[in-house]
């Protein structure tokens, strides 16, 4: 377990210098991508030829002086990101063929910027998974056991950081699939507060839930990507015009007397003893760096996974109702007529999982159920968003495990879909109030896997997060560990 | 048979914005360009692509709802309303089902007897258009449909009435007076026959003094005021003859065709529907405080009643003239530009619905395109007032007007129709004719007065109809009240 791996800061530096080009850079990283992927199935595209245009251009805007911190860094996407030219599955046998007619807002903004886009990453359809199992191009493996899962749905993204192969990612989180498979790959996660980053362009699971956010070898690095990618766009309406802090400048200082929540709804008996373990080890960190820990109470937790499974099924019955065959995507037409179209080309084109989820929250929104599910779930999300707000009145901040265990074996949840639903136990909660939160290493498991820890922040309070999460850092070295399974050498 | 019954109609009317753009996106909502020609990501429904409310949109609603005495909701929401349909991109149309823009307002109409009627006004809200199938009509294309979502996302107010109206007249009269009011409000062109009001009707009838509603029926997407009377009449007809059979009526949706003045049931699928209404979660909700509406209430334009009140009041307009005027917002246009030019508002009323709607009706012309500005009719009457010209020679004018589009006093120059009003020359000219007309100058002189007319009128001939009338008159009584020198 070396740990050679650079930081985004650490390389802008050498590309500033001109010690090595983007293009060295990117080269470098198409070559272990290439070399890598099969085994680990964490790119889904690999556009070659865009990143050495965008390195190449890069390479121009540094030798004008002009460069960001993000010029010429190699970066990869979420398959849910639309950037325009580049196939777009979602994970999906019915989006397969889709070429992306436009680009999605973050990935316009990290253009700005001159970052290098290498390619799209594996994730589970639609973004409904907790392992990444659920893509329709096989499951991505984790650089830190290939018979375990990465985590999901953002699977490939927490994989490709884990493993090298980018140096960082975008992934989106709608119940955890940010922060649940950073926890599973070793790496720094942040689902910011909803409003914070534009979901335009953003295939959409549940709307109401959904967030865009960076996923990152460091605190620093994620501080760093979340600068470029944050902030009010007026084509998404949810979007929220506020400032933009630097999130770079915010990082520095002690964390001497910030109260740290611990909810006793989240510590009970049960939880898998290695993530106790690590947890535990976390507060004392925390504790010796001057923090003060505060037991707080979450009384709703308990209902958060049903409310989630009605709300964000309900959306997603509705989101996914334009693949229908008719503009785009996959289309089975056997001349039976318009009706068959729409059943035989959304019965080719959508998993198990996908299915399951449109029947779930088709029937939450049917008449005369639309009372008793959707509409109850809404009040219990009220109830759970006040818990927090009413917890963040006594703590700075919220600590938590981010899964129930480390990352479990292929295979082993696939056949019971409710017990792959209780991996996102910790993390529902935070996208139900609506908040931020952040998952970043912790420690290992005894098989050496990685454990993360969650920090759950008020709306809007990413600045603090990330300095928490950046004073932690700086006392351990859970975060630069390399994963055995390592593609890249940068 | 029918008159047994009582006939409960209630209408909902979809309004078609003439906003620039779309309700959700920038594109154009322009009519009848090259299909999908005018569309984006949004109204695509592409994966990823998200709706971002057009404020004029929201103006329009609420001017609409004031104009209809309304309530503004402080907070409304949209919804989305889910269905497949090839001409829905998104499998949804965003709409709003709980907690529409206006609530509770009315207005009145004018029904049988002069009198006036109030109908409710349930609700108006905000809702995006579907695109149009196009179905093949080549060799190569027919059995296939073809897609065109120019129209998709364009905005749209639906405005639902309570089941207030009792015969088709009634219907009408509320339509009308709607149609009149979008129309003032910029919000509509009105076209009916492009579908931008465009009306569907539930009807259902129940034994007079039968307090409950009998079953309805929907009558969909009619788009003529002819032709809506003609659906719910012969609705009436269907539902009576039904329960005088014994029968009953089901609730179902029909289509009414014009051409055979038959409605067919669109029962099946199309019935069966579980729209599964949610608030739409891409949209937050639409907050509007009172400021903004009392800004909106004070730019209103004005509204019909309150021009047929100036009219009246103010230019001391007939009251069937006052109507007349104030049917069409552009004649009201028309005709308030010419007063503001010209103080005898009578005599603008007049050539305008005289002369000028004559002109324009040969022509199927409307007036917002007649040659004749208000500018230069004014022209005209400003000539008659100064005794430039006579009344006839005024018409004349005016259809040189027409045809030439020349200023009045150009005219008036160049055609020598300026009138004479140098006694001398008059006085040579009644001279004359008396001189040929002895019959007739006795007749009149024995009391039949009544031939001053032809005596003026042999004048104005001679006078190539330049000969001050007035002038005329009073020379030519003079002269035969009192026998010429040398007359015998
Ligand atoms: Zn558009």
């Amino acid at each position: 377990m070396s740990s050679t791996s650079l930081t985004i800061r650490a390389l802008h530096d050498k590309l500033i210098s001109s010690e090595i080009t983007s293009r060295q850079l990117t080269e470098s990283f198409l070559q272990e991508i290439g070399a890598t992927n099969d085994a680990l199935n964490i790119y889904l595209t690999i556009c070659r030829d865009e990143a050495l245009a965008m390195a190449d251009a890069a390479d121009r805007r540094i030798e004008k002086g002009d460069a960001d911190i993000l010029t010429g860094i190699p970066l990869a996407l979420k398959d849910i990101f639309l950037s325009e030219g580049v196939r777009t599955t979602c994970g999906s046998q019915i989006l397969e063929n889709f070429i992306a007619p436009y680009d999605s807002t973050a990935v316009a903004r990290l253009k700005e910027r001159g970052a290098v886009l290498l390619g799209k990453l594996n994730m589970d359809e639609f973004a409904m998974g907790s392992s990444n199992e659920n893509s329709a191009f096989g499951a991505a493996r984790n650089p830190w056991d290939t018979s375990c899962v990465t985590g999901g749905s953002s699977g490939g993204s927490a994989a490709a950081v884990a493993a090298r192969m980018a140096m960082a990612t975008l992934g989106t989180d709608t119940g955890g699939s940010i922060r649940q498979p950073a926890s599973h790959c070793g790496v720094v996660g942040l689902k910011p507060t909803y409003g914070r980053v534009s979901r335009y362009g953003v295939i959409a699971y549940a709307s109401s839930l959904d967030q865009v956010g960076p996923m990152t070898r460091s605190v620093e690095d994620c501080a760093i990507m979340l600068g470029a990618i944050a902030g009010y766009d007026p084509l998404d309406s949810t979007s929220i015009d506020t400032l933009v802090p630097d999130y770079c400048a915010g990082l520095i200082g002690d964390i001497k007397g910030v109260r740290i929540g611990l909810p006793k709804e989240y510590f009970v008996d049960g939880l898998d003893p290695e993530v106790k373990r690590v947890i535990d080890a976390t507060i004392a960190t925390y504790t010796d760096l001057g923090a003060q820990m505060v037991e707080v109470s979450l009384p709703h937790t308990d209902y958060a996974v049903a409310c989630y499974y009605l709300i964000a099924t309900a959306e997603a019955s509705s989101n996914l109702a334009r693949y229908d065959g008719v503009r785009f995507g996959k289309r089975v037409d056997k001349g039976d007529g318009l009706i068959e179209m729409y059943r035989q080309s959304r019965a080719a084109g959508f998993g198990a999982e996908v299915k399951r989820r449109i029947m779930l929250g088709t029937y939450a929104l049917s008449s005369g159920y639309y009372d008793a599910y959707y509409l109850k779930a809404q009040k219990v999300r009220t109830l759970i968003r006040q818990d927090f707000l009413a917890a963040f009145e006594k703590v700075d901040v919220i600590l938590t495990p981010v899964a129930p265990t480390p990352a479990f074996p292929l295979g082993e949840k696939t056949n019971d879909p409710l017990q792959m639903y209780l991996s996102d136990i910790f993390t529902i909660p935070a996208n139900l109030a609506g908040t931020c939160a952040m998952s970043l290493p912790a420690g290992f498991s005894d098989a050496g896997l990685p454990i993360g820890q969650q920090l759950i922040g008020k709306p809007f309070a990413e600045a603090s997060l990330l300095k928490i999460g950046h004073a932690f850092e700086q006392v351990t070295d859970w975060h630069s560990r390399q994963a055995p399974n390592c593609g890249g050498t940068i | 048979m029918r008159d047994k019954y009582e006939v409960v109609i209630g209408l909902e009317v979809h309004v078609q914005m003439t906003t620039r753009t779309k309700i959700f996106c920038g594109c154009s909502t322009t009519f009848g360009n090259e299909p999908n020609s005018q569309t984006c990501p949004v109204c695509l429904g592409l994966p990823g692509a998200l709706p971002v409310l057009n404020k004029q949109v929201v103006e329009n609603a609420i001017m609409t709802g004031l104009a209809t005495n309304c309530k503004i909701a402080p907070r409304s929401l949209f919804a989305r309303k889910n269905y497949f349909y090839p001409d829905l991109p998104k499998g949804y149309q965003i709409s709003q089902f709980e907690l529409p823009i206006c609530e509770q307002g009315w207005l009145d109409i004018e029904v049988e007897g002069g009198k006036q009627k109030r109908i409710g006004i349930t609700r108006i809200h905000m809702e995006e258009d579907a695109g149009k199938l196009l179905h093949g009509d080549t060799p190569e294309s027919s059995g296939n449909s073809f897609v065109d979502l120019n129209r998709a996302c364009t905005p749209l107010l639906e405005v639902v009435s309570e089941p207030d109206m009792r015969s088709s007249d009634e219907a009408i009269a509320y339509l009308k007076k709607l149609h009149q009011i979008v129309i003032y409000l910029g919000v509509c062109d009105g076209n009916l026959e492009e579908g931008s009001f465009r009306c569907d009707a539930n009807v259902s009838i129940r034994p007079r003094g039968q307090k409950e509603l009998g079953t309805r029926a929907e009558l969909k997407n009619i788009n003529s005021f002819r032709f809506i009377k003609q659906a719910i009449e012969y609705e009436i007809d269907r539902q009576a003859e039904l329960l005088e059979d014994g029968g009953k009526v089901i609730q179902e949706t029909r289509l009414f065709d014009s051409n055979t003045g038959v409605s067919r049931s669109m029962r099946g699928k199309e019935e069966a529907h579980d729209y599964r209404y949610f608030p739409d979660p891409d949209l937050v909700p639409l907050v509007i405080d009172e400021t903004w509406i009392e800004a909106i209430r004070t730019e209103l334009p004005e509204l019909p009643e309150s021009k047929y009140r100036r009219y009246t009041e103010t230019f001391g307009l007939q009251a069937y003239d006052a109507s007349v005027l104030i049917a069409e917002k552009a004649v009201a246009e028309y005709f308030e530009a010419c007063v503001a030019l010209f103080d005898d508002a009578k005599s603008c009323a007049n050539w305008i619905m005289g002369e000028l709607s004559r002109r324009l009706n040969d022509n199927g012309l409307t007036i917002a395109h007649s040659p004749v500005t208000p500018e230069m009719l004014v022209g005209i009457l400003q000539r008659v007032a100064d005794n430039t010209i006579s009344g006839n020679i005024a018409k004349k004018v005016f259809e040189t007007m027409w045809q030439s589009g020349q200023e009045a006093d150009i005219i008036i120059e160049e055609q020598g129709l300026k009138q004479v009003t140098d006694s001398g020359a008059i006085e040579k000219i009644v001279d004359a004719v008396i001189a040929a007309n002895p019959e007739q100058v006795a007749d009149y002189r024995a009391g039949k007065e009544k031939l001053i007319g032809f005596f003026v009128g042999k004048v104005m001939q001679q006078s190539k109809g330049k000969a001050n009338p007035g002038m005329v008159n009073e020379l030519m009584k003079k002269k035969l009240a009192f026998p010429l020198y040398g007359e015998k």
